[in-house]
């Protein structure tokens, strides 16, 4: 091997101000072409609503303002007493709520005892839970058609739409919660608890859920975004939710301007719920570290 | 009922401790059972129904009229659609995602952008493909694109809007993994950027972003409401054409078409998702 | 390196440092988490920039060259070796770099794996390696592109105990055969102190000493280096005109300049000695054996002397001798002694937690 020289032999003139290094410079760049990037994609996501927004607040001649599309939403009525669509909002609430409910119940505690216990069964499990993002909802629809007949001699209401929904939600709530699950230790903290004498049931739920708070919530906004916004399923079920009778309202008013004041209130409507969430989140973190 | 056999089982792991013949993967039950019956079975009944006539019997006439031009021209028509919104998609949304990872893991920045990415991926159908109306159809407030309801340009942008908040999601993952050792050792053997990426990163993300890139193609091809509610006269993907043969006038006979169009895309998807599992096996074992 | 500075926010990571370093002698910086051992290591790699001072190499200035114009090996703690690559790819990947032709870069790579004894697993990937395997083709492939400079970060701390002794004189070795400059961080004293030219102890971003590993064991410059190197027994002590009073006896000093006062001596324990029979009584020099620790060819005793507690090392055979309970009377060795000021020896001089 070449002989090797030596080091620091010649020191050279010490600067008294901070060096411009070359670590620096590449963060510098890096972060110009971050600020770059979200402001790029920033407009693109943005432009489409404050369109929507903007045209929802037109008035009779273009160029002008008015609340009038807005006020047709509160004032639409029908025969019956309550507006259809504050029910319709009430049972996509509903909805919402006892799918995440029946969704974590489902599919966490199976989550963590496969990882703990049953590890073959793992890569099944994210197969299964990816699924529904592949198979149309068309194609679930018309196989669906059966099995929701016998569920409406049970209950007639909407909220038998959650079995489905439980389904549609997989893969996005799967993901979130499986980077969570992946981020802790399981095993250690199982064995731990278990050598402490716990039951398996509070391996579960006193150990390891409350490590993957974030995790939970982050699939909690996730499948609340996806119950607040979904639309064909219940459509071709011929269930009447949020969508669907926001779909029905602009079909039947000629007015175009209350199809947008619709989509843009369900948007915000959907964005204001998620903040909340996400916010009750942050308290929880803040509160524990 | 499901729910209450859930909470059952919830209690059941805790007493196969001392049951030594319940075997642990019992446990698992109802969460398999749960999908079996609201996935696997109305998928199940698609594939069955396609190779049943309206008299019941057994018929290959489904699977012939996929055979005919015009069916041919859907599923073009799907691919095509469903091939360019994915392949922007996964380029525009891994950049994206690298803007987003190479950030402060606890930063604003990132929160923001993976709850919008949530909700975005989850926003399509009618609100969607209205807000493009609005932006940029006829009576645009931003400017009127001439190729607004031109297949497939116009509908992939809209397309766009939640494909790459999705590929977001499944790819940043794969970023996070790529371990900062890997980096500062190849700059320490002399590497450049460029090389960095070229020989190292690049090979590496390779796995992760086939795979998410073929996450994207299918969930385009599943896509029904949003491009039907841009454009509802005319059929151009598999998913419209499913819904125009069942609320169409002649009925009973064509349920047996809409199924063997089902079946089409069940088998296309199967295809797509092996090659995604195949390929997050190779993607896992390197950036887990 | 002269003078370098490098500050996170509020934490001053190093605090104007000098090191020089002679051809092919093989450094190890030590000492705590936090001291800036890591951070003087990366920026010499050039992974960190300084906020003051040069970096010279050879005679020439490469504090503004970028890590990948440095030319310098380096090999980190873990994970380091490119999964999607073979072993042979991985140690011939720097000459890729170098454009080096396929014929030649292969014959190179083969030669390094020979010379850290890895002929056999050339064609599995990192995931098949054993830990220690996997450190020796990362050093393999810091090797391969001839650096002028060697960087280890902490580079067996990963490992299993008996696989990081072997694989510390494997470095060792390489090292010397090669004769390559070589700087070596670590926490663990006595891999410094196996294996190293010289040794410098650090704490908070200074070097406390930067010696031969004899002489920082028995010659430390500063009380934190004593109690960071080997064990120290506290003990209070005087000094009066230039001699130092221990429990009786008289040491010398380390520095013969102390002023007189109250002070902590630092006794190592091999320089007390013990013996059962002959012990009076009562006296300074006299205590109970509280616990025996058998450590293979050499055993530690801590003997009670009412007001302290002492260390001893003794042979295992003279240990045997003295079981817990038995009384003991000490002679201390007239080694040159490390004096703290402050009288209470119960404080922790460094300042350390334990």
């Amino acid at each position: 091997m070449a002989a090797v020289t030596s080091v620091g032999e010649t020191p050279l003139a010490v600067p008294a101000r901070r060096q411009v290094g070359m670590q620096a410079g590449r963060r510098r760049r890096l972060n110009l072409f971050r600020y770059v990037v979200f402001t790029v994609f920033g407009l693109f996501f943005a432009l489409p609503l404050l369109a929507m927004a903007r045209f929802s607040l037109e008035g009779a001649k273009l160029g002008t303002w008015s609340l009038t599309a807005w006020r047709q939403i509160a004032s639409y009525t029908s025969s019956e007493g309550i507006p259809p669509l504050i029910s319709a909002v009430e049972i996509t609430l509903e909805l919402a709520v006892i799918t995440s409910a029946v969704m974590l119940v489902l599919v966490v505690p199976t989550m963590i005892w496969i990882r703990l216990r049953v590890r073959w069964l793992a890569r099944a499990m994210e197969f299964l839970c990816l699924l529904p993002l592949t198979i149309p909802p068309i194609v679930l629809v018309v196989g669906l058609g059966p099995i929701y007949d016998k569920i409406a001699h049970l209950s007639l209401s909407a909220l038998m739409l959650f079995w489905v929904y439980v389904i549609l939600a997989l893969p996005y709530a799967y993901r979130a919660l499986a980077a969570g699950l992946s981020a802790i230790d399981a095993t250690t903290l199982s064995e731990a608890a278990r050598s402490l004498g716990a039951s398996w049931f509070s391996v579960i739920v006193r150990v390891i859920v409350p490590n993957m708070w974030d995790a939970v919530l982050n699939a909690l906004i996730l499948t609340w975004a996806l119950v607040l916004g979904e639309f064909t399923v219940a459509f071709f079920l011929l269930y009447v939710n949020l969508q669907v009778e926001l779909y029905s309202i602009s079909r039947n008013t000629p007015d175009a301007g209350v199809i947008f004041s619709t989509s843009t209130a369900s948007l915000l409507f959907a964005f204001v719920l998620l903040l909340i969430l996400s916010y009750v989140g942050r308290r929880r973190r803040a509160s524990r570290g | 009922m499901a729910v209450a056999a859930t909470t059952r089982a919830g209690a059941r792991p805790s007493r196969a401790g001392h049951r030594p013949s319940v075997p642990p993967w019992v446990g698992t039950v109802p969460f398999f059972g749960y999908v079996a019956v609201f996935l696997l079975w109305p998928t199940g009944i698609v594939v069955y129904d396609a190779f049943k006539n309206p008299a019941g019997k057994f018929t290959l006439s489904g699977l012939t009229a996929l055979g005919n031009a015009q069916v041919r021209g859907y599923f073009i028509g799907s691919f095509k659609l469903s091939l360019i919104s994915s392949l922007i998609g996964a380029v525009l949304g891994a950049i994206l995602a690298y803007a987003v990872a190479s950030g402060n893991p606890d930063g604003v920045i990132r929160r923001l952008y993976l709850c919008v990415s949530g909700v975005l991926a989850q926003f399509g159908g009618v609100t969607l493909a209205f807000a493009f109306l609005v932006l940029i159809g006829p009576v645009g407030l931003l400017f009127h694109a001439s190729w607004y309801f031109s297949f497939p340009w116009g509908i992939t942008v809209i397309y766009a809007y939640f494909q790459i908040p999705l590929m977001v999601l499944v790819f940043l993952p794969a970023i996070d993994g790529l371990k900062v050792q890997w980096r500062e050792a190849s700059e320490s053997l002399g590497s450049s950027a460029w090389q960095y990426w070229r020989y190292v990163g690049g090979p590496l993300l390779l796995p992760a972003f086939l795979g998410a890139l073929l996450l994207l193609f299918a969930n385009a091809l599943s896509a029904y409401a949003t491009i039907q509610a841009w454009e509802d006269a005319i059929p151009y993907t598999v998913p419209q054409q499913i819904w125009t043969s069942m609320s169409s006038e002649v009925g009973l006979a064509n349920i047996n078409y809409a199924d063997a169009l089902a079946l089409g895309m069940v088998v296309l998807v199967a295809i797509v998702m092996t090659g995604y599992a195949l390929l997050q096996r190779r993607a896992a074992r390197w950036l887990r | 390196m002269e003078g370098l500075s490098r500050r996170y926010g509020a934490v001053v990571a190093l605090d104007r440092l000098d090191l020089t370093m002679q051809p092919g002698e093989l450094v190890v910086l030590l000492g705590p988490s936090g001291c800036g051992k890591t951070t003087t290591l990366r920026l010499l790699a050039g992974l960190e920039d300084t906020d003051t001072g040069s970096i010279t190499v050879g005679g020439r200035d490469i504090t503004r060259l970028p890590a990948n114009k440095r030319d310098m090996g380096m090999v980190f703690q873990a994970y380091s070796l490119f999964p999607h690559m073979t072993v042979r790819q991985n140690v011939a990947f720097g000459l890729r770099l170098r454009r080096i032709g396929a014929a030649e870069r292969d014959q190179r790579a083969m030669e390094m794996l020979e010379l850290v004894g890895l002929t056999e697993q050339t064609n599995r990937y990192p995931h098949q390696l054993s830990g220690g395997q996997q450190q020796r083709v990362a050093l393999a492939r810091a090797l391969a592109i001839e650096p002028q400079v060697l960087l280890l970060d902490e580079p067996l701390s990963a490992l299993d105990a008996k696989v990081r002794a072997q694989l510390r004189d494997e470095i060792r070795r390489v090292q010397l055969e090669v004769g390559i400059t070589t700087l070596f961080v670590t926490h663990d004293q006595e891999e410094a102190l196996a294996i190293a030219d010289r040794v410098g102890v650090m704490r908070e971003g200074r070097l406390e000493q930067l010696a031969p590993p004899v002489e920082v064991y028995s010659r430390p410059a500063t009380s934190f280096v004593a109690e960071f190197v080997g064990l120290t027994n506290r003990l209070a002590g005087e000094v009066r005109a230039g001699q130092l009073t221990v429990r009786g006896c008289t040491l010398p000093l380390v520095d013969s300049a102390t002023p007189d006062g109250q002070v902590v001596a630092l006794v190592r324990p091999e320089a007390v000695t013990l013996a059962s029979h002959d012990a009076p009584e009562s006296g300074p020099l006299v205590g109970t054996v509280i616990a025996v620790t058998f450590l293979g060819a050499t055993s530690r005793v801590t003997v009670d002397l009412g007001d302290a507690t002492i260390l001893a090392q003794l042979t295992t055979a003279d240990a045997t001798a003295l079981p817990a309970g038995s009384r003991v009377a000490l002679t201390i060795r007239p080694d040159p002694v490390l004096v703290s000021a402050g009288s209470d020896p119960a404080v922790p001089l460094s300042g350390e937690e334990v």
